[in-house]
């Protein structure tokens, strides 16, 4: 038997956590143990867990901010709903309607990604990021515009001009209205299915990363003059992070919208993005595991301590300054890193006494 | 008439926007950094004067003065602390914490002066220029607007040429390492490029607000983007390129509203950073940099 | 030690003659290129025979880092052709030229830092084992069988300088020695026909410098590919390199095999100044 190399054991601890945060939550939800609140938040988690662990991959593995991230999500979510919808008289089975709608939403993702991605990508830093930016605006601002109907001729898709329900045929309905966006969704999304979609993120993204292709993409985001210099076609290797990346936040999206009645294209907005981007920094850059710990973890303790809910934001931001002082300036990166030290060299001496230390201080 | 009309609120927009640009272009030729806070800083600086004339019954004056002097101490402190120790980092660590102080900001605003919008007093009370018996109406904020915004060009441009900062200014610009060995304090005139920055920052949020009259937490954001936008139309780093970028990219907002859509003004203002980051990544005045390797 | 005497080819430049009946693997016609109406390298005519070690020698400045530049195409070259085994290389990119057979390292160490030492010359390889993204996604059969390949690829190069025990250590942790000698395995895993060595002796001690230059014949003779160094260190240049060029200001000064360039009054004044030539 040959032994597990170090990146086989890390995905396997990576794996395990999602499984056994399904388990948990599916016992305790089966239990009533949870609040309803938290039991209402758990599809949320996995929807931004999969977005924490996508944008990663722009963000730590190819190293470039991408700041509308949640553009790619909302193009996912309004693909999903009106493929959902459209199947409703056609595909009697809501697992397969749902699975369908997040295939479709993360293709979709996937061509606005490339057409994003094709001229965003020749740029760098700062640019490339507000470039992202001002197309997750630029994707906001047309679904905000977006009506689409669905009758016996099929779908009508129009732009800025409203369609009345009297254009319709018999039996026609509204998908998206405009800014009050897709209304009447019928919910399909489970927290299985959420579970399913986190593992296949993950699958995709550990696999990407731990291959020919990843290290192509890390090399340009260690020093993209030396990958150049070794045969690294840069652009390929950008652009497929980022559709790869863009297409898991579809997926995600469509997930996220069929778990409500409605959905509107300002739920996707600048905040959205930063805070899965809040997630990925704090999780770690290029740190999946860590990715997926911090939003769950950041997503859920706010709803745990509704007092502190106001401080939310302000409190993401600090995080985001704090986390960045911390991990790149040298002097502040040195002094965490001797009070870990000692604080390790605490634990390491507790450990074999754990009932001792760990518990009777409580 | 109406082409008239948009084209004068174009340029009034534009003017601030070229305000706002300034500070952006300043400080990314300097500190060679996005500084993605400074839209923010606009809004600190329209609260404090509203503040200043609404609570504290201070005159339209007092209140842009205590606006500009809080926006430049701002300015500092965000330097001071947030970008300073990133000196030597990437830029994305630096855009990260730049965001961070930029969500900083408008969260501590809401959470102060709370998510609904503040209908905020023009500083101009002078009346309206009526032209052409009453057919074309010029705002006199429009006109102020544009009149500061000019003399701020030319003391800028005068004080960045002549003065003796505004030589280290360049010099820190042009190579940091060169400019210390030569005797600059590379900190205080990063220092001070914040500060001058800023107080312009807190000048264009009181003229933003005298024209479009809502206040609210998010005030600041949109028309940061936008600036930045102008800087980098214009030519990152160029005084002139700032000017000329934000009055050009207002007069394509508002008539692009007035002629093709209102709902999409937005997006067609970002449709020019793109197009021009991509057929002109330098800018109409930019200069080229090349990669050292 | 070489003992190869330097033979003319019809273009008038000098090869080792085992390397005469052979295309030269580089050739460069009045190569140049402007900076701003500076000149940085002007009318550099240079040929390298197959098998060739050659030495690209001068004062700091002379411009030795823009023709490697030029050559692999980080810039642009203004004006005149690089012929890469007998194949103009105009119009191509970086990506192009080093898949076309040039590889380099750099004179500021430039590694994939964060990454191992085996993943740095896996991605050297990157080229030479084929294997798409839904293959690596879904870990499809060739994604197994090119990462064997790359893994066994890896060993056997990294043990060109002894470096297997390390392939698992971060590649900016390595000591400075070692990571000059990665750069160089690296450039080696994309199976170039010329290596382009900018300094590659540059801070390490003599013990070092003596056994670099054991793996540079070592790598030329057992790929039998061409080597072209920049280096500052005289004993090495003189030790190894067949051919010398001698570069001031953009400009060829000398060339000629070691004793000549030694010898070369012009090279003496142009390391000493005016007075060295006394």
């Amino acid at each position: 038997m040959k032994k597990l190399s170090k990146n086989a054991k890390s995905n396997a601890v990576t794996y395990a956590i999602v499984i056994v945060f399904y388990i948990v939550m599916q016992i305790l939800s089966g239990s009533g143990t949870l609040s309803s609140s938290l039991t209402g938040q758990l599809i949320p988690i996995c929807v931004y867990i999969c977005m924490a662990v996508s944008l990663n991959l722009t963000v730590g593995i190819l190293g470039e901010l991408s700041l509308g991230h949640a553009g790619f999500m909302s193009v996912g979510a309004f693909t999903g709903v009106i493929v959902a919808m459209s199947l409703q008289a056609s595909v009697a089975s809501g697992p397969i309607r749902l699975v369908l709608a997040m295939v479709v939403g993360a293709v979709m993702a996937a061509i606005v990604g490339v057409l994003v991605g094709v001229p965003v990508l020749r740029l760098r830093g700062d640019y490339l990021a507000i470039v992202t930016l001002a197309f997750g605006e630029i994707i906001k601002n047309i679904l905000n515009n977006l009506y689409v109907a669905y009758d016996a001729e099929g779908l009508h898709i129009r732009l800025l001009t409203a369609i009345s329900k009297s254009e319709l045929a018999e039996g026609g309905f509204m998908i998206i209205n405009g800014p009050q966006g897709a209304t009447g969704i019928t919910k399909l999304s489970t927290f299985t299915a959420g579970f399913l979609l986190m593992l296949f993120t993950l699958f995709v993204v550990l696999n990407l990363i731990q291959s020919r292709s990843g290290r192509a993409i890390m090399s340009i985001r260690d020093n993209r003059i030396a990958a150049e210099s070794v045969g690294i076609n840069v652009t390929k290797y950008k652009l497929m992070a980022f559709v790869v990346s863009a297409a898991l936040a579809g997926m995600a999206g469509a997930l996220y919208a069929m778990n409500f009645t409605g959905v509107a294209a300002k739920k996707f907005d600048f905040n959205t993005s930063i805070l899965v981007l809040v997630f990925v920094v704090l999780g770690g850059m290029g740190n999946i595991r860590g990715s997926i710990i911090a939003a769950a973890i950041l997503y859920v303790l706010p709803e745990l301590l509704r007092a502190v809910n106001d401080y939310r934001m302000l409190f993401y931001a600090i995080v985001l300054i704090v986390v960045m002082l911390v991990t790149n300036n040298p002097t502040l990166k040195n002094g965490v890193n001797a009070v870990w030290t000692a604080l390790k060299g605490v634990f390491v001496k507790t450990v074999p006494v754990p009932e001792e230390g760990g518990e009777s201080d409580e | 008439m109406a082409f008239l009309s948009n084209l004068i609120s174009g340029i009034s927009l534009g003017s601030v926007y070229a305000i706002i640009a300034l500070g952006y272009t300043m400080v990314y030729g300097i500190a060679k950094m996005l500084n993605f806070a400074h839209g923010d800083v606009i809004m600190v600086g329209a609260y404090m004067c509203f503040c200043a004339m609404n609570y504290w019954g201070l005159p339209p004056l007092a209140g842009i003065l205590l606006a500009i002097i809080i926006c430049t101490l701002l300015g500092i402190v965000i330097e001071k602390l947030a970008y300073k120790p990133l000196r030597a980092a990437t830029s994305l660590a630096v855009l990260i914490t730049a965001i961070g102080v930029s969500y900083f900001l408008q969260n501590a605003a809401l959470l102060i002066f709370k998510a609904d919008p503040k209908v905020f007093p023009s500083v101009v009370t002078l009346p309206n220029l009526r032209l052409f018996d009453g057919s074309l109406i010029i705002s006199a904020t429009s006109i102020i607007t544009v009149i500061v915004s000019a003399i701020i060009m030319v003391a800028l441009t005068l004080f960045v040429s002549r003065s003796k900062t505004g030589k280290a200014m360049r010099a820190v610009s042009e190579d940091k390492e060169a400019a210390q060995l030569m005797g600059i304090n590379v900190n205080g005139t990063i220092s001070v490029t914040f500060a001058i920055g800023s107080g312009l920052a807190a000048i264009a949020g009181v003229l933003l607000c005298s024209a479009y009259p809502t206040l609210m937490p998010t005030t600041g954001s949109m028309p940061g983007i936008k600036a930045f936008t102008a800087a980098v139309f214009g030519g990152i780093g160029s005084i002139p390129g700032a000017m000329l970028g934000g009055i050009l990219l207002g007069v394509i907002e508002i008539l692009g509203k007035a002629y093709i859509s209102t709902e999409l003004s937005d997006a067609i203002v970002f449709a020019v950073l793109i197009i021009v980051l991509l057929i002109k990544p330098t800018g109409l005045l930019g200069r080229k940099i090349n990669e050292k390797v | 030690m070489s003992n190869s005497k330097l033979a003319q080819v019809p273009s008038n430049a000098l090869i080792p003659e085992r390397d005469l009946d052979k295309t030269p693997v580089l050739e460069t016609h009045h190569l140049g290129i402007n900076f701003g109406g500076l000149k940085a390298v002007d009318d550099f005519n240079l040929t390298v025979g197959r098998t060739e070690i050659a030495g690209l020698i001068g004062p700091n400045g002379a411009g030795k880092t823009t023709i490697f530049n030029l050559l692999t195409k980080v810039y642009q070259p203004t004006t005149g052709t690089i012929l890469l085994d007998g194949k103009d290389t105009a119009g191509m990119s970086t990506v192009q030229v080093n898949k076309a057979g040039i590889a380099r390292t750099f004179q500021n160490i430039r590694l994939f830092s964060a990454l191992s030492v085996e993943d740095n010359v896996k991605i050297g390889l990157h080229n030479e084992i084929h294997c798409g993204m839904w293959s690596d996604i879904f870990r499809l059969p060739r994604h197994w069988r090119s990462e064997k390949i790359a893994h066994e690829r890896a060993l056997e190069l990294l043990s060109i300088f002894h470096m297997e025990d390390m392939a698992n250590a971060q590649a900016g942790s390595l000591p400075y020695g070692a990571q000059r000698r990665l750069e160089i395995v690296r450039a080696l895993a994309t199976n170039p026909s010329i290596l382009l060595l900018d300094e590659p002796a540059a801070g390490m001690n003599p013990s070092e410098t003596s056994e670099l230059m054991d793996n540079i014949r070592k790598i030329r003779d057992t790929f039998q590919i061409a080597v072209l160094l920049i280096e500052h260190d005289m004993n090495l240049v003189m030790g190894i390199c067949e051919g010398i060029c001698v570069v001031n200001f953009g400009r060829i000064i000398a060339k000629g095999d070691p004793d000549e360039i030694k010898n070369n009054p012009d090279v003496i004044e142009a390391y000493l100044g005016k007075k060295g030539a006394k």
